[in-house]
């Protein structure tokens, strides 16, 4: 009796949330769907079931070069997270295993460089980037991306280290491991994991970063997202095509942030929530 | 415990990051706050000038500064009333017993991936167009007038495809905050027979109370500045209906190019956002004592 009622209930559920969740989802569904469709199916009215060509995919790339925005993408968000990396792991590494009393105002104090507000600073980087010729290269905006999202890598990595039991790192010392052995062989393949999730995290935040990767890029160095952006002037309907560039600039992303929902956690409450 | 010379080699490797955070700081912020008082213009740059709070006292009194401002608070409002109520709902709902529970949270985490230009072009020309949108076609069909959302609702417009960016994301944190209420507590206060919404007043929402404090802290910062979603939809407009403040700063930077007057809009800007900060610094230092 009590087990029909639990099913029953669970039955409930389920149809509750799949239908919530599908609404959520719609707008990303019916882009990949309209994506499928030839120009003049997407503006013929609601319609579910695409006739399932695969043109808009390649007018993309032949009309709009969509190729070019795609490496700078990668290039500019796989660059600065590897970049910010080199320069967070020796730091969140110092700040777990040797704290002292500022360390955790030195953290403090790296978040709080994040909640500078971009606008604010508009003017003058703008100015420095021109002047240092900057403006419209995959250096400028990977050196940006790299100091946006470094007080983030330090603090992920930091509260990752931080899980690392110290004593193993005692126990490798007094058995006579020098500290270059101690941290090839001791805390590397422990700490890979915590590398792993914050390069993942950083990538997908790197690649969707939207001011700065506009204001800063023109035609050179412009990545997906000043790509996207520029399909906003109305020369027309191109909505089957832009649907294709849509799903194309967020497919990779939407896998590995599927990937890594626990790190995003992680990651955007600075540890506060796990 | 840390020897003098670990203690050493922390500090040296603790210093690029801390180096070049400073400059990142401290460089781009003297420089707008000295640019704030002066008179220059990129289309006239030979004049440049002193001009003390001349800059401030005419962004103050545009009433384009105050209808940003006004702006900006309509935006960051709406949106956090949206996902936090309608995130703690969602989270509740994801966390009963059902079939396929990992698959509902990718369907209802994805939004959050999607960068902001597609996400706010997907809604403005798939769903909100006033005549070949999906609400469009809704409307039709049920014997309405479509509405043009955004020449008649911008500023809601923005609201909307805003709280669907984030809604994913407060789901994503409350549910996780969720799932570590202990089951036990759970099953007594239902035992106790306490109906369900005294079981969620006097339990679920305490727990929650943290994470909704995370939760709204952290997307006051992102939402103080929403840019993109206003570059390709309105474009700020129609006049500045729906310009923020970090939209403002924009226009008045690179379509006006007054280097000075930006600046001071840029101060404000920090200032306003360090507010928030110092709450989110507080609730954060809190944890990290823990």
């Amino acid at each position: 009796m009590a087990r029909a009622v639990t099913t029953q209930r669970k039955v409930f559920f389920t149809v509750a949330s799949w239908a919530v969740a599908l609404l959520i989802f719609f707008p990303i569904l019916y882009t990949v769907i309209t994506s499928l469709k030839s120009e003049t199916e997407a503006i013929q009215g609601f319609g579910l079931i695409p006739s399932f060509t695969f043109e808009n995919y390649v007018l993309v790339q032949t009309q709009n070069g969509y190729f070019k925005p795609f490496m700078n993408s990668v290039v500019i968000s796989v660059g600065s997270t590897l970049i910010a990396l080199l320069i967070a792991v020796p730091a969140a590494w110092a700040m777990a295993f040797s704290p002292t009393k500022r360390t955790k105002d030195i953290l403090m104090w790296m978040l709080s460089t994040k909640m500078m507000p971009a606008v604010g600073v508009l003017v003058p980087m703008y100015l420095i980037f021109r002047d240092t010729a900057l403006l419209d290269t995959r250096l400028g905006l990977t050196v940006v991306l790299t100091m946006i999202n470094l007080p983030i890598v330090v603090w992920m990595l930091y509260t990752y280290f931080r899980e690392i039991p110290g004593e193993i790192l005692e126990a490798a010392r007094m058995d006579g491991a020098s500290l270059w052995n101690e941290i090839v062989h001791v805390l590397t393949p422990m700490a890979v994991p915590g590398i792993a999730s914050t390069m993942l995290l950083n990538i997908i935040l790197a690649w969707n970063e939207a001011f700065w990767s506009i204001r800063l890029s023109a035609a050179n160095a412009a990545p997906l997202t000043a790509f996207i952006a520029s399909f906003s002037s109305p020369q027309g309907l191109f909505w089957a095509k832009l649907s294709a560039a849509s799903t194309l600039a967020i497919a990779p992303i939407l896998v590995m942030g599927w990937f890594s929902q626990r790190q995003l956690v992680r990651g955007l409450t600075f540890g506060a929530v796990k | 415990m840390a020897t003098r010379n670990t203690s050493t080699l922390a500090r040296f490797m603790m210093a690029p990051a801390v180096g070049l955070l400073l400059i990142w700081m401290i460089v781009p912020l003297a420089m707008t706050l000295w640019y704030s008082f002066q008179n220059y213009n990129l289309l006239n740059p030979i004049n440049r000038s002193w001009a003390g709070f001349e800059n401030y006292y005419y962004f103050y009194t545009d009433p384009a500064f105050w209808q940003s401002i006004a702006n900006t608070m309509t935006i960051v409002l709406g949106v956090l009333a949206i996902t936090v109520i309608g995130g703690i709902l969602l989270a509740i709902l994801i966390d009963q017993p059902m079939f396929g529970q990992g698959f509902v949270r990718i369907l209802v985490i994805s939004p959050f991936f999607v960068m902001p230009p597609v996400a706010a072009l997907i809604w403005k020309n798939m769903i909100m167009h006033p005549s070949y949108g999906v609400f469009a076609d809704m409307a039709r069909w049920l014997g309405f007038q479509p509405v043009d959302w955004f020449g008649q609702y911008p500023l809601f417009s923005i609201v909307i495809i805003v709280a669907w960016q984030w809604l994913p994301f407060a789901t994503l944190i409350l549910l996780t905050a969720l799932q570590s209420l202990d089951g036990e507590q759970k099953e007594a206060a239902e035992m106790d027979g306490a109906g369900v919404l005294s079981r969620f007043i006097h339990l679920t929402l305490p727990h929650l109370a943290r994470s909704i404090t995370v939760v709204i802290l952290i997307q006051t910062i992102f939402l103080l500045a929403v840019y993109a979603e206003i570059l390709v939809t309105t474009n700020g407009g129609p006049g500045f209906a729906s310009t923020n403040l970090a939209f403002l700063i924009y226009r008045t930077a690179l379509l006006s190019y007054d280097v000075g007057g930006a600046s001071a809009g840029g101060v404000i800007a920090v200032i306003l956002a360090n507010i928030v900060a110092f709450f989110l610094m507080r609730t954060v230092g809190k944890n990290l004592d823990r």
